[in-house]
């Protein structure tokens, strides 16, 4: 598995995704079929906005009471028979993970879909200690038969199409001939899978919502592979960030809603799975232990500031991404890191810091139909611009790497800048100079390069504004 | 030295406080006379095969629809009324072969992921807007049965399927005690990973069946 880069390098990756035909064409029709889809399912207005207020509302205050949720699910949880492991940093997860499959004797592990275990790289990290992961989500399944990273957080291998699949299902699994029907595909994954759902030791999953009250882990899928992995294996190990808790189980209702029809159209998934205690003396099925890990990793600190906290109300449905023109056109392994689209220019940079993936935040052209689609009203446009600030004007600890995208060369051109303007006398100087020397300037100046490598170089006219007012016979004022 | 949880709750409970505020109003949907209509039509548009049967009669249908699909072994809930039920009703004539789960997985583990063609489980209630049946596996029906085979017949009440998932938690007070394990089912297991194409049975039942019974048990 690929170690991740430390730095992004959005620009240079994004030319490379540009050029690569058969990647736009199928994250194009991929996009096009879950915006079209999404669009059905929110045909009423009325419905729709109501809904998503109150969607909003319930993970906004959820984060406004974060801390006392967290003990109440906690306490809860623990009553329960769950055992809840606090992880700071990732690699306090990946021991904390590592730990409890080796207390028990596991070897193999099967997992559901985690983002937050992409997050971890925790599969890297089992293969180091000698445990072998398998991913049961059919897409997480494919990619990692590629050996490759997902690049959408709903749908891992929207980046590759049927004949991609087919050639590598044909040279990874054993015995089966190459097939490009997708019947055959997924019949030859399962019977790949069944026994390693039989064989595990242990199996790890994501968890969607957190219900504090109850002290119950709810999933969603499609495929039934989440619930085979939280209930066939004696020991089930769920990892999820801090953030995913809400207060009451009636916010459910709402929230699930909301999820499946934002993420792919769906006005339910198949399966959703409530998961409150491990198997009871008498039940006949289902692990023995079940613990839950809380992934910190950033999140308390971008907790701490008032606007940017709303990052923390996503309920990850990728409907940002599925409508972002930027997303679309270069696929989410532009972004480096585990989290793509609008969403993951918000976290990425919060998470990693500014001064690893900061060019992420600029990676948008603030249209805002991220935020129009937003299940739960994340300012994703607001937020990209206020770090974009922040990546200059360091205002708060709560963003890592602040104030690392400030350079000399900006700070002279802006400071010029600012003083022309506020200036009356350099600011005639300077229009008169720019215009008898401007267009004499050729368009390959260092400073003007980045501007005229995809732009033609603005022509500056001869006489200002003032001049032409002033031959017109408007007087000062 | 502190633990990870003493750092991470210091940090949350130093931020600025913010204010809760009262919910939004939403109301879920309801469906009236429609409920039985629209429970069947979300169902079918999610690929599940639905059929009502007076109470009296589901186990005979069921056998008629399974012959249909050469079903040769079915696993069941021997101590259940449902499971009950099939039994006495298969005893006579040609069924597919019951398959009791009356012991723990680990004893039975081959034969439920490799062997069984489908298993029958009572569903506690159905929610119409979504089309999805409500379990709540128990030590008589445990959770496996409606996961490994690869047909599904799930029974449930008319009466007691309902409008919304929002209506089912209420009125029923889930929050006021979950079992270890409660599912919404909403047709057959299902993907479309690979080109947004459709595939049923992935890994969980390719097929659902639901029987809707109503009346009373002659």
């Amino acid at each position: 598995m690929a170690v991740e880069a430390r730095k992004s390098d959005f620009t240079g990756k994004a030319h490379v995704a540009l050029n690569d035909p058969k990647l736009r064409a199928n994250f194009r029709r991929a996009m096009d079929g879950l915006m079209t889809k999404r669009a059905a399912q929110f045909a009423d207005a009325e419905e729709w906005t109501s809904l998503r207020a109150r969607g909003a509302a319930i993970r906004a205050n959820a984060l406004a009471k974060l801390p006392e949720l967290l003990e109440l699910l906690e306490a809860n949880l623990t009553r329960n028979g769950i055992k809840v492991h606090w992880a700071e940093t990732v690699a306090e997860g990946n021991a904390i993970v590592l730990d409890i499959l080796q207390k028990a004797g596991a070897k193999t592990v099967i997992k559901g879909k985690s983002m937050v275990s992409e997050e971890m790289h925790l599969n890297a990290h089992l293969e180091a200690n000698g445990i072998t992961p398998v991913e049961s989500d059919l897409g997480e399944y494919i990619i990692q038969l590629a050996g490759e990273a997902p690049s959408h957080i709903v749908m891992p291998c929207i980046h590759m199409n049927k004949v991609e699949i087919a050639e590598l299902f044909a040279d990874k699994i054993k015995n089966l001939t190459y097939t490009e029907d997708v019947d055959e595909l997924c019949a030859a994954a399962r019977a790949a899978l069944r026994g390693a759902f039989a064989g595990a030791d242990a199996g790890i999953s994501g968890v969607n919502f957190l219900v504090a009250e109850t002290g119950s882990l709810v999933l969603i899928e499609n495929e039934g592979n989440g619930r085979l992995s939280t209930t066939l294996p004696p020991l089930h190990i769920a990892v999820t960030g801090i953030e995913k808790v809400i207060e009451r189980l009636e916010d459910v209702a709402p929230l699930l809603s909301l999820l499946p029809r934002s993420a792919t159209g769906q006005i339910i998934t198949t399966y959703v799975n409530m998961i409150s205690s491990p198997r009871k003396p008498g039940e006949k099925d289902g692990p023995k232990e079940v613990h839950l890990v809380l992934l910190d990793n950033g999140r308390s600190r971008v907790y701490s500031d008032v606007q940017l906290a709303d990052t923390l109300r996503c309920i990850r449905c990728a409907a940002c991404m599925n409508h972002c023109p930027v997303y679309t056109r270069v696929g989410g392994h532009t972004y480096t890191f585990t989290y793509p689209g609008p969403i993951g220019k918000l976290l990425s940079p919060q998470l990693e810091g500014l001064d690893c993936a900061g060019d992420q935040v600029h990676a948008s052209t603030l249209c805002g139909a991220c935020a129009e689609v937003c299940p739960v009203q994340i300012p994703i446009p607001d937020l990209l611009a206020r770090l974009r600030t922040e990546a200059v004007h360091p205002t708060s600890v709560a963003v890592k790497g602040g104030g690392s995208a400030r350079s000399l060369a900006d700070s002279l051109g802006w400071g010029g800048w600012t003083a022309m303007y506020s200036s009356p006398l350099v600011y005639k100087i300077s229009t008169r100079v720019m215009g008898l020397v401007g267009n004499l300037m050729p368009a390959s100046l260092p400073m003007l390069k980045q501007w005229t490598s995809v732009r033609t170089k603005p022509k500056f006219a001869a006489k200002s504004l003032h001049q032409l007012a002033r031959e017109r016979g408007f007087s000062n004022e | 030295m502190s633990s990870a949880k003493d750092r991470i709750m210091a940090r949350l409970k130093g931020a600025p406080k913010r204010p809760a505020s009262a919910l939004p109003d939403w109301t879920p949907p309801a469906f009236g006379d429609q409920r039985m209509a629209r429970f069947r039509a979300m169902l079918e548009a999610a690929h599940a095969d639905v059929h009502e049967v007076p109470a009296a009669e589901w186990p005979e249908r069921l056998r008629v629809i399974l012959a249909d699909k050469g079903v040769g072994s079915v696993l069941f809930a021997p101590k259940t009324a449902t499971g009950a039920r099939l039994a006495q009703a298969w005893s006579a004539g040609e069924s597919p072969k019951l398959v009791a789960y009356d012991r723990s997985v680990e004893d039975i583990k081959d034969q439920l992921v490799h062997e069984v063609d489908a298993a029958v489980t009572l569903a506690r209630g159905g929610i119409a807007q979504t089309g999805s049946l409500v379990l709540w596996p128990t030590p008589d029906e445990p959770r496996l049965m409606s996961l490994l085979p690869p047909i599904h017949v799930a029974v449930v009440d008319k009466s007691r399927i309902r409008d919304s998932l929002a209506e089912t938690l209420s009125a029923e007070g889930w929050n006021t005690g979950m079992p270890t394990n409660a599912v919404l089912v909403s047709g057959p297991s299902k993907t479309a990973d690979i080109e947004q194409t459709l595939a049923y049975g992935v890994h969980g039942p390719k097929e659902l069946i639901v029987l809707v019974i109503e009346g009373e048990v002659e």
